[in-house]
């Protein structure tokens, strides 16, 4: 069963003049993760906010535990978490207050509120801080405690639009135990995110998305297996350069790709593809400046995949003004 | 509907709440009304004629009152738009909680909270020589009024907080508004020595009105100027009233439904 649906979603900005969406479709089946992974102002948070009933589509139909966003959002509001790219919590009380306070928003009681408070501050591990003001935080916990009050009626479908952006990798680390616990419980989880280790490490699937729309899907091995898989790399002194490009190729099978000093092209057996090459050019008495295997990155899905880099799109500085500044 | 209110509590408690944990929050709102009341009073207070028993001082505190009121408009604009911009606004909306409840429960909160700000500054009248004579129920229903005014202005700062999304933006937004009309006004000065064509700007100017009424409230006779002899100088809490229901019965309505339509 699918948890979630989105069919050819449309949303315009400025009249029509930005368009951030452009017939968007996607799905998430009950219990998995998907991935969306695309660079900012590809319309991933857009797609996040229809999802969540926070805005309205221009076209383009949406369900969410099979209730249709559009026409019910409040049946879909009490099936759903969310939380967002900053935290989105009062800042001058405490982490206690806040999560109390949500409580009683959904409804809870004012002793269910409390216990299931302390309940989350203990489970993301913020009971110590939890009568300081949020001020006071370090970003992780901050986003530890949005996540938190994301969760409190233990939510069936999840949304977690760019969890980690701006963490340090300490923080990044400490987000990504905390949702793959959540997983295991069995929620269904949608996650944004510009990167594909995260989408690599948290998701079962991967719809990497640019300009408003799904440009691929799939496995992470899948996604990585159509980017080319690793590249071996090897940077050397000019005069050397047509002897290394020849062991390149010959190690590889593949065209290579010659930029400047750099010879690289696409390998299937990663190290023992190195090993090789270090032997062949041992041999040939060539010293590399610089060799080693390169994972494909973002860059390389988004090159691969749409013909150009992942840069910053021409709407992302509307959709930031829209939404009062993201980060 | 009975949802709705159960909900705006919380976020009306949310407001309590912070000024719980950074009781600065009340100094912060208070201070600048005490410097002004020490400065009309002490500053201005000794070359002003009244003619009033009990001087300058007498007139001024109904004045400072509904200037401090009058602020709620960019208190209430700028809490707004600072949730927004953090992204609380959103996430109480994605909450299965009553549409209007979050507006109306910054409302209610900047209502108590003014209640807090007009005791400070009673006491910080009554320090400098405020007294009221006109015994303790006129003396409340002043108090009412000034409630009444704050609450209808806050409905103002709702809409112009959603409009405006930036804090800043609305700060200086409600400085440029609420200086010129408290100013323009029978608040400090009379306005009998104004240009004619601002006398009647000032004397139909809600805050006017509003000082008046207190006034009278408060039991003075001097209505410090209304040479121009318009109808609101004359019934200044008939007046008063009215201006405060038909801001409601505009911006309640108006706010309500920007906020719900509110979509990035």
């Amino acid at each position: 069963m699918k948890s979630v649906i989105a069919e050819h979603l449309v949303k315009t900005y400025r009249n029509g003049e930005v368009k951030a969406l452009n017939d968007l479709s996607l799905d998430v089946e009950e219990g998995t993760v998907l991935g969306v992974l695309g660079p900012n102002g590809a319309g991933k948070t857009t797609t996040v906010r229809i999802l969540a009933t926070l805005l309205k589509p221009d076209s383009g139909s949406a369900t969410v535990a099979g209730i249709d966003v559009i026409k019910h959002p409040d049946k879909v509001r009490e099936q759903i978490g969310l939380s967002g790219q900053y935290a989105a919590v009062d800042e001058t009380l405490t982490g206690w207050d806040n999560l109390v306070m949500f409580g009683r928003l959904y409804h809870l009681g004012r002793q269910s509120s409390i216990d299931r408070a302390n309940e989350l501050l203990e489970r993301f591990d913020l009971t110590e801080a939890s009568r300081r003001p949020i001020k006071t935080y370090s970003g992780g916990m901050r986003r530890r405690l949005d996540l938190a009050a994301s969760l409190i009626v233990k939510p069936k479908i999840l949304f977690l639009d760019e969890p980690t952006t701006g963490l340090d990798p300490r923080g990044r680390q400490d987000m990504w135990g905390v949702i793959q616990e959540l997983v295991k419980g069995g929620v269904t989880l949608l996650l944004t995110t510009q990167y594909l280790e995260e989408a690599d490490q948290l998701a079962d699937e991967i719809a990497v998305i640019d300009r408003g729309t799904v440009i691929a899907r799939g496995t992470s091995d899948a996604l990585k297996k159509q980017v080319g898989g690793e590249r071996l790399e090897i940077t050397v002194e000019p005069s050397d350069l047509d002897k290394t490009n020849e062991i390149v190729a010959k190690i590889s099978g593949n065209a290579t790709h010659v930029d400047h000093r750099t010879i690289s092209a696409p390998v299937l057996h990663g190290s023992k593809d190195l090993m090789d090459a270090l032997r062949a050019m041992d041999d040939a008495k060539i010293h590399p400046l610089d060799i080693g295997l390169k994972r494909p990155s973002l860059d390389d899905v988004f090159l691969s995949l749409t013909g150009h880099v992942a840069e910053e799109t021409v709407e992302e500085p509307v959709a930031k003004k829209k939404r009062g500044g993201k980060k | 509907m009975r949802n709705a209110i159960y909900d705006a509590m919380i976020i009306t408690k949310r407001q309590l709440l912070q000024l719980a944990r950074v009781p600065e929050l009340l100094v912060f709102s208070t201070i600048q009304p005490v410097m002004f009341v020490l400065l009309f009073r002490y500053v201005f207070g000794g070359s002003i004629d009244t003619g009033q028993p009990g001087g300058y001082v007498q007139l001024l505190m109904p004045g400072i009152f509904v200037q401090t009121v009058a602020f709620t408009l960019a208190s209430t604009a700028i809490g707004l738009a600072e949730d927004m911009k953090k992204g609380l606004i959103d996430r109480f909306r994605s909450l299965p909680i009553s549409r209007g409840a979050v507006i109306i429960g910054r409302t209610f909160g900047d209502a108590l909270l003014n209640i807090l700000v007009l005791a400070v500054m009673a006491i910080a009248g009554y320090a400098v020589g405020w007294r009221p004579t006109s015994g303790i129920l006129q003396t409340t229903l002043a108090f009412l009024f000034l409630f009444m005014f704050g609450y209808a202005l806050s409905w103002i700062g709702i809409l112009v907080g959603l409009s405006v999304k930036e804090a800043r933006t609305v700060q200086s937004v409600g400085f440029l508004v609420t200086f010129p009309l408290t100013f323009l006004s029978n608040a400090f000065a009379p306005t009998t020595g104004m240009p004619r064509a601002l006398q009647y700007f000032a004397e139909w100017n809600p805050v006017s009105t509003m000082v008046a009424a207190c006034r009278q409230l408060f039991g003075l006779e001097n209505q410090f100027g209304a040479t121009a002899n318009s109808w609101p100088s004359q019934h200044p809490l008939e007046t008063s009233l009215l201006y405060m229901v038909i801001l409601m019965a505009i911006f309640i309505p108006l706010s309500i439904r920007k906020y719900k339509n509110y979509s990035n």
